[in-house]
């Protein structure tokens, strides 16, 4: 069972009380009316479905119901970090080391 | 194929007669309200209500025969025991809120017992050894399949909240960890 740390809640939660919300970051144009189909559909349905770290949504819905955003990545199901919505995004490279470090500290 | 000589077949009304471990009892009626406001909010609530909401995560505060349960940074559960009029006193705060009367939507089954948590661990996935979950701690988490508000009312008593129509199943699966507490 993953343990997932809810920044709400300030503890770490069983997965069975999260649901996965898509992509994070995404923002909606703020002239959404007037923008191109095929602008709409990078914005509505295209998604970069990486391989390794991916950022996204959360919700803990079983918890305190609160949506946050996560770096998790995609094939060891690892979560790196967790932080609430409206914070802005890690740094990538910050994320990276840390894991290369913590691997080498083992 | 060992493993079979050691199975054991539990005869089909052993437990009816009720637990060692573990008592489950269906909670009295009491009036609840769903409630969501903002910070800004909470003096004047906590105030027409009586009981200070509290703000940190998994607590809650008591007042007399009334629980306000932190369920997420804006959302509140409270639980009167008595005669008191939850959506009243809401009303009479004078402060942006949304409360809801769900007194009927929901329904409690006091779990106690040296058992006890043996019993809802069987089905909720939270740590609820002393230190992590001490008295007076409570959050929504999910039982089985279902989702449960759980509140510790003393070391070996829990209050697990449920909604009305998922009330036989919780006692169900609650009924079945505590005959596999004493195990």
């Amino acid at each position: 069972m993953l343990l997932i740390y809810c920044p709400y809640c300030e503890e770490e939660r069983s997965e069975l009380e999260f649901r996965n919300a898509g992509d994070a970051h995404i923002v909606r144009p703020a002239n959404i009316a007037e923008i191109s189909d095929e602008e709409f559909e990078e914005f509505f349905f295209l998604r970069q479905n990486p391989k390794g770290l991916i950022f996204e949504r959360w919700r803990h819905i079983h918890g305190c119901g609160r949506f946050f955003n996560a770096a998790r990545d995609t094939v060891s199901d690892r979560f790196y970090t967790t932080y609430k919505a409206g914070e802005p995004k890690p740094d990538v490279a910050a994320i990276l080391k840390g894991e290369q470090d913590k691997g080498a500290a083992r | 194929m060992a493993d079979l000589a050691t199975a054991t077949r539990n005869a089909a009304l052993t437990t009816r007669g009720g637990f060692a471990e573990v008592v489950l009892t269906p909670a009295p009626a009491a009036s609840r309200l769903s409630l969501r406001a903002g910070a800004d909010a909470l003096p004047g609530l906590s105030a027409a209500l009586g009981v200070t909401l509290p703000t940190r995560p998994k607590t809650s505060a008591l007042s007399g025969k009334r629980h306000a349960l932190w369920l997420g940074p804006d959302e509140w559960l409270l639980i009167d025991e008595g005669e008191g009029d939850l959506m009243a006193a809401a009303a009479s705060s004078g402060t942006l809120h949304s409360s809801v009367d769900v007194s009927h939507r929901n329904v409690a089954v006091i779990v106690s017992g040296p058992g006890a948590e043996v019993a809802i661990n069987s089905g909720c996935p939270q740590d609820l050894s002393l230190p992590i979950f001490p008295v007076g701690a409570c959050s929504r988490t999910i039982l089985g399949k279902v989702e449960i508000v759980l509140s510790r009312i003393a070391e070996d008593t829990f209050r697990v909240e449920c909604w009305r129509s998922f009330s036989p199943y919780v006692f169900g699966m609650l009924s079945e960890g505590a005959a596999d507490a004493g195990h």
